[in-house]
């Protein structure tokens, strides 16, 4: 055995890599519940990698055969059912963790140095995740696949002057079609996949170089032992390993409740419009984009056209999403955990989740006077969370952070 | 944490008692992922049985059907070829149909329900090409006055007698294979069910 495991090292760094990321790899003490959303997204990938791999040995991307072969998998391959319930509950699961996985780092001010490249890094991949999912939305060419895909491509086309290159150039075509399914398929099963494990890779090494913060924002690696071990820190393998595999059955327990129960999920999950194939001649009634990426959308449709374009209410919703990377330059405040926080921070964090959430369920909604009101508002305020920054994380009264993690 | 205190072997039980929980729960999630990879239920109909009439099939005629997408022969042989066929016998590798290539109600001299009516897979045994049709006697290309007429196969030159059944020296191992029929009528055959009797 240890001939073995010599004759490898000589090779390849296992016992290594073993060490330097899983049993010598030391980690706060004192993670709680919210930590489970890293290893759970990890999880979910993989979940979505293999689903997937599965879905487009059935699937076919031409816009005359996809809607008819993802039907095929639902009625005629041995449970292809439930592997295709398995990738649309797995894309709205994914956001589920991201999103809670990103309000983790807003708590415990993980994106504040020195992990300011984490946070980056996992910015980049929450919006390669949204094109991924955006792409996979297509590919079943029901009515809310074409119609999405229309709205989301020609807000390209808003763009002064290459607008209409720019359409041209995504589309292969002159309107929604065959080039355009084509190549999402493509995009949506290999390129992205892609980066987003490269990039998951890079969240990885990134953290593993600086190590876990915690709920505490204390720093394990400036209290080590003579050993030069953090005296705050457990190994990953197997006190975290063990905690994350307790998570997975807890999750998996509710993933699959919904994958055999309520995989539309009140079409939240999936929408009935998409189960009519696609209709260049008939938009359907009211569309909307799923649930994850509405608070965008409903950024998008708060601001008016100005000057006879499209295009500010168009880069209002790309900068909403951009602005969340400045987040580890706006935060000026000199402690981490909400625990140690003064009071204005605690308070527009709570006001910019609540808009975010309410710009969610406006996003879903038919426009009235009164929800396009409320949406400029909480876009007001969704901003403000962010330009107002540097003002509100500089004032107030912090508490003393302690030397060590506590315990409760 | 001194060593004394960790329980080494109730450690090991929980180790193994996960892994082997985990291992039940990954079996049975390959289950699902595995058998997609199965007929799906369109491959399947498309391998119904198929029906085919033979009232204007005429001597020496033969119709190939598709049939689970491999070529099926049906032809009409008459007396002189069916006398022929045990004159055959010592140049064949399996003249007596010893090998399983052919169903219980077919293992006779004619490997056919009505002597007259031959239903074969028209696919080589030895690399799946489909041999043609050669039911001239005596042709010369294919030894002259012992060629009783047969199948051929161009890919690597096997040879098969008028009941399937493949000659000595050959590339190709075994019989042809009949399928599964039945005579619905006396001039209907349907493809892919055995008779009822058996």
């Amino acid at each position: 055995m240890d001939n073995n495991k010599n004759w490898i090292d000589q090779r390849f760094p296992l016992t290594k890599v073993w060490n330097e990321h899983l049993a010598e790899y030391y980690t706060p003490r004192n993670f709680n519940f919210w930590y489970f959303f890293g290893s759970l997204a990890m999880l979910v990938l993989v979940i979505q990698i293999v689903s997937g791999i599965f879905l487009a040995m059935h699937y076919k991307p031409d816009a005359a055969l996809a809607f008819a072969s993802v039907e095929y998998i639902m009625r005629d391959v041995d449970w292809g059912w439930l592997i295709r319930y398995i990738h649309s509950t797995g894309a709205s699961a994914f956001f589920i963790v991201i999103y809670l996985h990103m309000y983790r780092g807003l708590l415990y001010g993980s994106y504040k140095a020195p992990r300011e490249l984490i946070w980056v890094i996992g910015m980049v991949l929450y919006i390669a995740l949204m094109a991924e999912a955006f792409m996979g939305y297509v590919l079943p060419w029901g009515q809310m696949s074409y119609w999405g895909a229309k709205v989301i491509i020609n807000l390209f086309g808003s763009f002064p002057i290459v607008g209409e290159l720019i359409l041209e150039f995504i589309l292969g075509d002159y309107a929604v079609g065959d080039p355009v399914l084509n190549r999402f398929f493509s995009l949506h099963v290999i390129a992205i996949p892609l980066i987003l494990v490269i990039l998951v890779f890079m969240h990885i090494v990134a953290l593993h170089t600086v190590g876990s913060n915690n709920p505490d924002g204390v720093e394990i690696k400036q209290n080590k032992d003579k050993n030069g071990i953090p005296k705050d820190g457990i190994p990953f393998h197997p006190y975290y390993s063990v905690k994350d595999i307790m998570g997975v059955v807890v999750f998996l327990m509710i993933f699959s409740s919904i994958v055999f129960f309520a995989p539309a999920m009140n079409g939240y999950f999936l929408e009935a419009p998409n189960y009519i194939e696609a209709n260049p001649l008939k938009t359907p009634d009211h569309i909307a984009p799923l649930w994850y990426l509405t608070p965008f959308y409903s950024v998008l449709r708060a601001i008016p056209p100005m000057f006879g374009s499209q295009l500010p209410g168009v880069l209002a919703m790309f900068a909403a999403l951009l602005i969340l990377i400045a987040l580890p330059w706006l935060d000026r405040s000199k402690v981490k955990s909400i625990r140690y926080r003064s009071w204005p921070y605690k308070v527009a964090l709570g006001i910019f989740v609540v808009s975010f959430i309410i710009l969610g369920w406006l996003g879903m909604q038919a426009v009235t006077p009164l929800y396009s009101l409320m949406a400029q508002i909480f876009t007001g305020l969704y901003f403000a969370f962010f330009i107002l920054m540097p003002w509100f994380t500089s004032i107030g009264k912090t508490k003393p952070v302690p030397e060590r993690t506590t315990e409760h | 944490m001194s060593e004394q205190e960790i329980d080494l072997k109730k450690r090991r039980f929980l180790t193994g008692a996960t892994s082997v929980v985990g291992a039940v729960g990954v079996g049975f999630v390959l289950v699902p992922f595995l058998s997609s990879w199965m007929p799906s239920a369109r491959a399947k109909a498309a391998g119904a049985p198929v029906d085919v009439d033979i009232t204007k099939l005429e001597n020496g005629q033969l119709v190939r059907v598709l049939w689970r997408k491999k070529p099926v022969w049906i032809f009409r042989r008459d007396k002189t070829v069916l006398d022929n066929l045990p004159t055959l016998n010592s140049e064949l590798t399996d003249p007596d149909n010893t090998e399983d290539q052919q169903p219980a109600y077919a293992k006779n001299a004619h490997r056919s329900i009505n002597p007259e009516i031959a239903v074969i897979i028209g696919i080589c045994t030895h690399l799946g090409c489909s041999p043609t049709y050669r039911p001239e006697v005596g042709a010369a290309d294919l030894g002259g006055d012992a060629w009783k007429g047969g199948f051929y196969c161009p890919c690597h030159g096997s040879k098969f007698d008028l009941s399937g059944r493949v000659y000595k020296g050959v590339p190709a191992p075994t019989n042809l294979v009949i399928p599964p029929y039945h005579f619905v009528t006396d001039s209907l055959i349907r493809l892919g069910i055995d008779p009822k009797a058996s």
